[in-house]
């Protein structure tokens, strides 16, 4: 053990000092290096680290742990303090990133050579890992983002400068509701988000009723439509209902042909983003609630029947309160999804702004004020924070279906017969509307100009995806191209970081204990919470200057994507790994696997289903998300969400939507071949082989 | 580095604490070399932890673990040379059989086929070599049993562990795994720990018993004296059934003492209690039952009988109180309100502290 301890600290030593030798510590094209006193440091400290190798084993492992801490924390705080201090330095460059994450992991090597998670360097090495990242990544930028609140237009820190922007007029105004033109962005955030959050937990729960509790056939369709927002871009919902109830959407050009209506402009506003987001978050809502009612079992619901309670008061007195936490957290996370919804507010709202879309204008807009921003950032995130809080609580505080366990078999109790009615009322034609725009939105994409001119035209498909052959090559013609190949390109390297990082996490949270995990877990739950357009802003801010100066890269939008992503692979992974019996790592722990072995050869494979899945959805999302990436694009990285939306405020339609089945189709293909490519987990064989048992041999 | 020899086990004052929850409590024991002793208690008295602690899979709040005399408190579970049977067997679901068995040599750095060769051999050894192929979830609950064994076997572990590795079986095989378990055992001579909570298979598979109550030991010996002379009115509990009555102490010598119990008198080691009022254990088998009332027995009255094939239980009603009584002669039943006299036998009875 001891030496398996020293050959990683010289592992790591020797990867630092090469990396101080060779890679070029600034991000700079001109091969431009720090001066030699500055890297005396770095180099000084993992030259001591390696000469620890010689220490006389009768010191015992805590000195040399003590050594190794002092080394490389040390260390990784003088490159951060010279980088943070030292003004006029280009941003650093992967050198310095590779010192600093060797000098880093020796500090891992020392706590767990002095006894920390069990000893065990992996583990010591991810948890240190993955602090610092989500540190530096997500709450790094949220510090910059407080601070670029409070600071002054002239940068000094002032109370004031916050007090002023955030009870500005244009934030809290109420005149709409004495006749004005529009309220302030905050009560309209406000507003949306729980009118969102009613609407779509009702709905949810009707079709969560529909397929559990009612003899509806058609619930593979159902399920269906819980897949397909995942895969279309955010603003698809919002380009379909523009060409339903748009200004020369087809219900307008109806009333107008049948009764001479004047055209209205209903859809751009409230209502309209109230209905995009409804479309949008239903699904989220439902798959929250089939859990919930799923989850009240039946035998409680049986043994109110036999106490003589007829349907209703089964249903009024029995599952309705026991599915009451579950409805409060879909409603929260109905709540969450809205205030945080940048796609849907910017293609429909029209002068009515929230939080997230003025935060957009005041740092794109004419306004270019970053403080603004900022300070609208942090009331969002105040926002957020808040839902996410009680959302936990309530999450957290009773959870009733856990209480009667699974497996006491029984039959749910039917519905009620005007409860059924009324869920089938709800759920079939909202499920009706929602394929018809999902139908229009892909159709308008072969129309020359919806509204106008119904002529069937590939004329979209060929403006963004022309290709033409010469002697030279392939030459892509279509305007969309360009940014498809890099949206492409991102999200493939994205998705296995993401999915990587987030199952590593989920692993040391469920797996490991250790001091500071309840921390830990409540850091990465966190970055849950944080809207999109927070984390764009507040990358901004962070990042745009040395010394990690990304804004302009692609790396930034990678950065951006597995942090705001990895969430996702953890709550798969932790899923997953809860469901795998923790006595197989046990089993394989004495029988002399070490972590590292054991993750690798038996909780990842078991854990293939929740690989996919969290590869799909970072690949997937990496592809959809617009929120926080419209912030970070630039003219070399452009992404196609944000192409697309550009598209739309031109009211170029045709090629937006065009655009966007191209999106789907492509994520289609991509989950098919993550699956293939990851492979299925075999716990049993297909056919079945189990002829008789022999006996043992003492039957 | 794997030492073939079987290796003592030596726990001294070792505490395992779960935030306010105490799970061992100042728990000491030494398990001799090459012996099979059980941990017995009721559930959540802390035998899954002191199994666990051994293993290196918890670690210790305080005290020293020995193991062969050394002092592995501070290694984890991979560097002790210890194996596990868990309770769930723990098989690994997506392995096949003998790729279970021969992971642990493959992660300890042999070869492919090496590692292969020996998990074989250990699948032979416990009868299963032609089952090599199958998935675990093919297998019948005794034979993922033997897996288990075999797997945990083929390092040759200095200990051998198992957590209450019957439970998961049917009645009718868990007579024939324990009967294998500790063939196996007195065949490689190695040390085992075996965790129940079953008193019946604690007394039929081990060299001694360790019985564990509220997160200390409460008594520790060969399996004859914990039935035959348990110290307090737990083991006596736990032991089996036992009849809890007051007597009177005489001490005779520095060992012996006489003691009264109704109109009885027997001459039982005094157990280092001080004369006068004692309290008594009597197992039910420990009384018989005469024909007619005599001198120097006791009166009874039968309250209930039942009839459990082999043998009758009785309640009788009787001067020293309440006694559950069984007997053998299920040929003569008594019924409910029959008068009966009392006797009692030589073994089966013994001072316990209060
Ligand atoms: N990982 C744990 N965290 C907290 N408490 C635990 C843990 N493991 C065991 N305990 C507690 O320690 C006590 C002893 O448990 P255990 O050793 O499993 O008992 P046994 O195996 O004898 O049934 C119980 O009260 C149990 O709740
Ligand atoms: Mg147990």
């Amino acid at each position: 053990m001891r030496d398996a301890l020293r050959r990683w600290a010289v592992g790591w030593g020797l990867v630092g000092c090469a990396a101080l030798a060779l890679l070029p510590w600034y991000a700079t094209s001109d091969g431009a290096g720090p001066g030699k006193l500055q890297l005396l440091v770095p180099g000084l400290t993992l030259l001591a680290a390696l000469a620890l190798r010689n220490l006389p084993s009768r010191l015992g492992r805590s000195v040399l742990g003590l050594r190794l801490m002092v080394l490389g924390g040390g260390g990784f705080i003088y490159i951060a303090a010279q980088g943070w201090a030292l003004g006029g330095q280009p941003g650093m460059g992967l050198g310095a990133a590779v010192v600093a994450t060797s000098l880093l992991m020796l500090f891992a090597i020392g706590l767990a050579a002095r006894g920390f998670f069990k000893g065990d360097v992996f583990v010591a090495g991810a948890v240190v890992a993955v602090t610092v990242l989500v540190g530096l990544f997500t709450f790094y930028p949220v510090a910059r983002i407080l601070l670029g609140a409070v600071q002054g237009s002239d940068g000094s820190v002032s109370g004031g400068a916050l007090a002023e922007r955030l009870l500005a007029a244009k934030i809290w105004r109420i005149d709409c509701l004495t006749g004005g033109r529009s309220c302030g962005v905050g009560w309209n955030t406000l507003v949306l988000a729980l009118l969102t959050a009613t609407t779509t937990t009702a709905l949810g729960l009707a079709f969560a009723l529909v397929v559990t509790r009612t003899g509806f056939k058609a619930k593979r369709l159902l399920r269906v439509l819980t897949i397909l927002p995942i895969i279309t871009p955010p603003f698809v919902i919002g380009l379909g209902l523009i060409l339903i109830f748009g200004r020369s959407g087809l219900v307008n050009q109806l009333m107008e042909w049948a009764f001479a209506v004047e055209p209205s402009r209903w859809i751009y506003g409230l209502p309209g983003v109230w209905l995009a987001q409804t479309f949008s978050f239903t699904p989220v809502a439902f798959l929250v609630l089939i859990g919930v009612v799923e989850g009240v079992s039946p035998s409680l619901e049986e043994a109110s029947q036999t106490l003589r309670a007829d349907r209703w008061q089964t249903f009024r007195r029995v599952s309705l309160p026991l599915m009451r936490p579950g409805l409060a957290n879909a409603f929260l996370v109905g709540f969450i999804e809205s205030i945080a919804d940048f796609g849907n507010p910017i293609v429909l709202g029209g002068n009515f702004g929230v939080l997230s879309t003025e935060v957009f204008f005041s740092i794109v807009g004419a306004q270019l004020d970053q403080g603004r921003a900022a300070a609208l950032g942090v009331l969002l995130l105040a926002l957020a924070l808040v839902a996410f809080f009680v959302q936990r609580r309530v999450v957290g505080g009773k959870n009733y279906t856990a209480i009667s366990g699974k497996g006491d078999g029984g039959r749910p109790a039917p519905l009620p017969p005007f409860v059924r009615r009324l869920a089938f009322g709800v759920a079939l034609p909202w499920a009706v509307l929602t394929l018809s725009i999902y139908g229009l939105a892909l159709a308008g994409g072969f129309v020359e100009t919806w509204g106008r001119d119904y002529t069937p035209t590939l004329r979209h498909y060929v403006k963004a995806f022309s290709v033409e052959w010469s002697q030279t090559g392939i030459i892509w013609s279509g305007s969309a191209w360009r940014s498809f190949w890099t949206t492409l390109e991102l999200a493939s390297v994205a998705a296995p970081l993401t999915a990587a990082l987030g199952i590593l996490t989920a692993y040391l949270l469920v797996r490991q204990r250790f001091v500071g995990r309840a921390a830990f877990e409540f850091a990465t739950m966190l970055s849950f919470a944080i809207p999109g357009t927070v984390i764009g802003v507040s990358y901004i801010l962070a990042f745009n200057v040395p010394p990690i100066e990304l804004t302009g890269t692609g790396t930034i939008l990678v950065v951006c994507f597995v942090f705001r992503n990895m969430p996702v692979g953890l709550r798969a992974g932790v899923a997953a790994m809860s469901q795998i019996d923790p006595s197989l790592d046990e089993a394989s722990r004495t029988l002399g696997g070490r972590s590292l072995a054991t993750l690798r050869r038996v909780i990842l494979p078991l854990l293939r289903p929740a690989v996919v899945a969290a590869l799909v959805y970072s690949f997937v999302r990496a592809m959809t998300t617009v929120s926080a990436v419209i912030f970070l694009v630039s003219a070399d990285y452009d992404m196609a969400t944000t192409y697309i939306i550009h598209r739309v405020l031109n009211g170029d339609y045709g090629v937006a939507i065009a655009y966007s089945s191209v999106l789907i189709v492509l994520m289609l293909a991509a989950i098919g071949l993550i699956q293939l490519l990851v492979g299925e987990r075999r716990l049993r064989r297909a056919a079945p082989a189990l002829t008789p048992l022999p006996a043992g041999p003492t039957a | 580095m794997t030492d073939r020899r079987a290796a003592s086990i030596e726990l001294s004052r070792v505490t395992k604490q779960y935030g306010s929850v105490t799970a061992v409590r100042d728990v000491s024991f030494t398990i001799a070399a090459g012996s099979l002793v059980t941990l017995l208690g009721p559930s959540g008295c802390g035998k899954t932890t002191t199994l666990r602690l051994i293993a290196g899979l918890e670690t210790v709040t305080s005290g020293r673990i020995r193991l062969g005399g050394d002092d592995v408190t501070a290694l984890g579970a991979t560097e002790r040379n210890v194996s596990m049977v868990f309770q769930s067997y723990a098989l690994f679901p997506h392995m096949s059989v003998l790729d279970n068995v021969a992971y642990g040599p493959r992660v300890g750095g042999q070869s492919h086929r090496r590692a292969t060769e020996s998990a074989r051999a250990a699948l032979a050894g416990v009868g299963l070599a032609e089952l090599a192929d199958r998935l675990p979830s093919e297998l019948s609950g005794g034979q993922q049993q033997r897996v288990a064994i075999a797997r945990a076997l083929v390092l040759e572990p200095r200990v051998l562990l198992f957590d209450e590795p019957l439970s998961n079986l049917d009645a009718r095989l868990r007579r024939q795994m324990r009967e294998e378990i500790r063939a196996l055992q007195q065949r490689l001579g190695i040390t085992v720990v075996y965790v129940t909570h079953d008193q019946e298979e604690a007394l039929g598979v081990s060299d001694r018993i360790i019985v564990m109550n509220h997160a200390v030991v409460a008594q520790e010996g060969p399996p004859r004296d914990l039935y035959e002379s348990p110290d307090d009115v737990f083991v006596a509990g736990f032991m089996g059934e036992a009849n809890r009555v007051k007597g009177v102490l005489q001490r005779l010598d520095d060992r012996t003492g006489r003691v009264t119990i109704g109109g009885l008198t027997r001459t039982l080691p005094h157990r280092g209690l001080a004369d006068g009022a004692v309290d008594v254990a009597i197992r039910p088998e420990a009384i018989l039952i005469v024909g007619q009332p005599t001198d120097g027995a006791l009166r009874g009255t039968v309250k209930r009988a039942a009839y459990l094939g082999s043998r009758m239980e009785y309640s009788i009603a009787s001067e020293i109180g309440e006694l559950f009584v069984t007997s053998p002669a299920v040929d003569t039943p008594l019924a409910p309100g029959a008068t009966v006299a009392l006797t009692l036998t030589g073994h089966g009875i013994t001072l316990i502290r209060p």
